[in-house]
Order: C-alpha cells, then structure tokens, then sequence
C-alpha cells in the first residue's frame, strides 16, 4: 500500500513545485514593488513610494491602454457581435471560409500582422501616429475570441425557431435582433468582452511594433521600465498591471464556473 | 428587409476591418517579402543564408525542447490535479493557469526575479554553495521563459482530455491483474495521445512566435522574432523581415493546422 502511494505523494510534491515555479515570482514582483529597497527585503519596510513613482512617470500609458481595451471591446461589441449571428444563420462553406480568414490572426505571430500594418499604413501619418493604429491591431487580434465565443452560445440554442416565433408576431428583422438573438447570447457575449478586454491590456508583440513614443500602453512602458528602470519601479509598475488584470480573471473563472453549473443543471 | 440582406448588413463590417487591417497588410507582407535585391528568393534566404538558418534552428530546437518539457509537466500535474479531490483544488487551479493572461514581457520579468541579478535562485544559491547562480540572460532563462508561458495552457488542455477518459476501462484493467505503472503506460497515456499533439503543436506555435519574452531578457540566443524585430528596426531591411516573418508565420500556422486536425481547437500563438 505504501509503494501504492508513493507515486501519488511524488506527484503532489510535483505540482506544488510547478504551483511555486508559477507563482512566486508573481508574488515576489509584488512584494518588490512596495518594498523600500529590494536587495535588503522586506525588513527595509514596506513604502507606496514607487507606485507614486510609477504613476507620475507612466500614468499615461495605463490610462490610455485601459481606453485603447474599453475601444477595441467596443468595437469587437458592435462589429463581433451581429457578425457571429451572421456566420451561425449563413453556415456552409462561406461561413466556414470567413470563419477561417478571421482566425488567421491567431495563428501568425504578432509581430508579422504588425510589420504588414505598418508597410501598409505607414504612409498615412496622422493615422499611424494615433491610438487608433494600435486600436486597429487590437481589433483584429481579439475579434475572433469574441466571434467564437458568441457563436458557440448560439449554435447551442435554437435559433431558428425562436427567431421564427418572434417573426410571427411581427418582430422585424432589427427587432428580433436585439429583443431575440442577443439576449440569448449574453453568456457568450461576457465570457467574450472579459477575454477581449484581458488581450487588449496585455497585447506587446503587435503594439511594441504599431506604437509610437505618444502612442505608449503599459506592456509598452513596462518593457520600457524593466530595461531601463531599477527593480522596485519595475515591480510596482507590474504591480499595477497585476490589479488591473486580477479582477478581470476573477470574473472570468466566476462566469466560466456559472455556465458550467448551469450546463449540468 | 429582406432576411438575406440583413446577414448581409451583420457580416458587412467585419469583412471590411478584416480586409483592411488584415488581409490587406498580410498580402503587402508578401509582396514586400519578394521586393528586396533578391526578389522572390528572400524566401529562401531563411534557409540558406547562415545567420538566418542558424537562428531558425536555434528557434526550433527551443521550441521543441519547450514543448517535450511542457507536456511531460503538465501531464504529471493534470493528471494529479483532475484525479484527485483536495482541499483547497479550485484555488491551486486558478494559481496554475493564472499566468495565461501574463504578456510575454511580463514572463521574461518574472524569469529575471528568479534567475537575474537579483534573483531568488541566486540568493539560494549563494546560500548553499556560496556561488552566485545568474542565468536569466542566457538560453536557461529563456527556456525557463517559454515554459513559463507553455504549462498553463497544456495544463488546461489534459485536464479536459483527462476528465474524458472513461474509468470503466481503467478498471478493466486494473481487474485484469494491471497495476498502477501499468494502467498508466498501456491506458491513460495512449488515450491522451490526441491531447498530446493538439496541446503540443500549440505550444510548438506559441514557442515559435513568442517575442515578449526573449525581448525583455535580450538573450544571446537569436530567437527567429527577435532576428526579423533587429533587421526591421535596427537595419531597416523591411523586405528581409517581411520574407522572414512570412516564413514563421507559415512555420506557426502550420503546426497549429496539425494541432486542429488532431482535436479540432486552436489557441492564439500569442506570448
């Protein structure tokens, strides 16, 4: 029996090591960041003083990324959403063919999408120089989560006869739309704003290439400090990225527990 | 409106950002690729020219041994983690797959607190032999890097497979005289086989394509993003780099169309 449980204590022993390997430099990036001084510890004394140092040299960079987040969730809203509708009633071949075409952008590094924006558009200063050319990549590279994620909530509802009920009591198609089609899909459409707002926070590879030095997001700043910026600075800046991030997977792992219940239910 | 039209109106905009900010960019790529002093033969030049085939080797065999690692870890921790209930699972969960959402600068940082100057495993290092371990900058940390982005997502993937397998064949074995080791190599693991090739061309893709993380730990090892990033910005030879980035984008979207056929999901090839 103890050479049984032998494996099953060596594989525990394993995980926690993984578990630690995961999350202590998490933690110590933390703990670093209000921390007097790093090489000393935390005996130094814990301080804010390098978030308040952060905040004056990069505040612009959170703020904007957090706009830039809000717009491209905005966008993938308004352009994913009808869209996912369209592809699921459309089906066939030709739903398949876009299906594909708009994935794309997941399987090809960042870093080609980017090179081939800025050969295309680099042309166009005043569009290259804004926010919007990193709102455009933002776009592109997260759409497809929002798509899938509201398509796979509707291919699992009838659509058809929902829609079709709602059409013999004299719902137009707009009406039906709205009153029909996206209340059903409201699972879909939260699992996929939180995936799409969490992407766009931390999207580096395409935006290190699209952004400008006023164009800056906080991966883009946080590249910048931990190359250039002593430790403490570094880590309270992560530190705040950490408290942006953290909710957001809470509510993602809350929501995705939510439909998992109710699935077996 | 007719119904036609109005799946017309709701796919209308997506095709036109898609066309604009995509496709668009991706066939400019291509063309561009082809239009330095060697034409079409850019392309080859991955192959041919030494600097650029040594740094995809370099690249292929990082992501090879990052996946072998990945898979062999993840497994091990899957099957402990979907296998058993203790408390405190959700919670270990949530702590194993919470650095999914890290970008790929943020994991080289978390490598330079373990293995950089500073570092954790210096410290304890220094502490048992005296000698100061720093490994970050050099191939270790960059390793170390790409596994630290890799587990969290296999880990997820074995975990479904795992929770999939039906026990009750399991037990046919176990009531067939097999033993723990046994059931284990002749049961479990050949039926997560698909996990394993699904899980590991992502993982191979994500490897391949990953910039964050070799950027921010500016290693020695000329990983094949870092390569196409240097001829763009520091030789401004944008035909190079466009034909370099079409073959790692061929190179990512290829093993990510292995890992679909294999389970029928794919996962971004960001990190």
């Amino acid at each position: 029996m103890i050479a049984a449980r032998l494996p099953v204590a060596l594989q525990a022993a394993f995980t926690v090591l993984v578990t630690a390997f995961l999350i202590v430099p998490a933690v110590m990036s933390m703990l670093a960041g209000v921390t007097v001084q790093y090489s000393r510890g935390l005996s130094s004394g814990l301080t804010l003083e390098w978030v308040v140092e952060v905040w004056t040299l990069y505040s612009d960079t959170i703020l904007r990324s957090v706009l830039i987040a809000l717009a491209t969730l905005g966008c993938t809203l308004t352009i994913g959403v009808p869209a996912a509708y369209g592809l699921q009633v459309t089906g066939g071949r030709i739903a398949r063919v876009i299906e594909e075409i708009i994935t794309l952008p997941l399987a090809i590094p960042g870093l080609a999408i980017a090179l081939g924006m800025i050969i295309t558009y680099g042309g166009v200063g005043s569009f290259r120089q804004s926010s919007l050319f990193i709102l455009a990549g933002h776009v592109v590279f997260t759409m497809p989560f929002m798509i899938r994620s509201v398509m796979a909530v509707l291919g699992v509802i009838d659509l058809d006869t929902l829609d079709e009920s709602a059409a013999s009591l004299g719902a137009s198609r707009w009406q039906r739309f709205i009153d029909v089609v996206v209340p059903n899909a409201i699972p879909g459409i939260l699992a996929g704003s939180l995936t799409v707002v969490t992407l766009s926070l931390g999207e580096f590879n395409l935006t290190w290439m699209l952004h400008t030095p006023l164009t800056k997001t906080l991966p883009v700043g946080l590249a910048d400090s931990y190359a250039s910026m002593r430790l403490e600075i570094a880590s309270a800046y992560t530190l705040i990225f950490f408290v942006l991030l953290v909710p957001l997977l809470a509510a993602m792992q809350f929501a995705a527990r939510n439909r998992a219940t109710r699935g077996r239910q | 409106m007719s119904s036609r039209m109005f799946v017309a109106l709701c796919l209308a905009p997506l095709l036109i950002v898609a066309a604009a900010f995509f496709v668009l960019p991706l066939a400019r790529l291509v063309v561009v690729g082809a239009s330095g002093p060697d034409g079409a033969a850019a392309y080859l030049a991955i192959l041919t020219e030494p600097r650029y085939r040594e740094s995809l080797v370099a690249t292929v065999i990082l992501a090879v041994a990052t996946t072998v690692a990945t898979l062999i870890t993840a497994t091990i921790v899957g099957l402990f983690v979907q296998r058993h209930d203790f408390p405190g699972r959700s919670v270990l969960v949530a702590l194993l797959t919470f650095p999914l959402a890290l970008p790929g600068v943020v994991v080289g940082f978390m490598i330079i607190l373990l293995a950089g100057r500073q570092g954790l495993i210096g410290e304890v290092a220094r502490a048992l032999t005296g000698q100061r371990l720093v490994f970050a900058y050099a191939a270790g940390g960059l390793f170390l890097g790409y596994l630290y982005f890799s587990i969290p997502r296999v880990i997820l993937t074995i975990m479904a497979s795992v929770e999939k397998l039906d026990p009750q064949v399991e037990e046919a074995a176990r009531a067939l005289g097999a033993g723990a080791w046994a059931v284990h190599r002749d049961v479990i693991l050949p039926a997560l086989v698909p996990a394993f090739i699904a899980s590991g061309a992502i993982c191979f893709a994500t490897a391949m394509g990953a910039f964050g993380t070799a950027f921010t730990l500016a290693t020695r090892t000329d990983v094949l993003p870092m390569v196409i990033y240097t001829e763009f910005t520091l030789n401004a030879n944008f035909a190079m780099a466009a034909a370099l980035s079409v073959g790692l984008g061929i190179v990512t979207w290829a093993a990510l169309a292995v890992s679909r056929s294999a389970a029928g999901t794919s996962v971004a090839a960001a990190g």
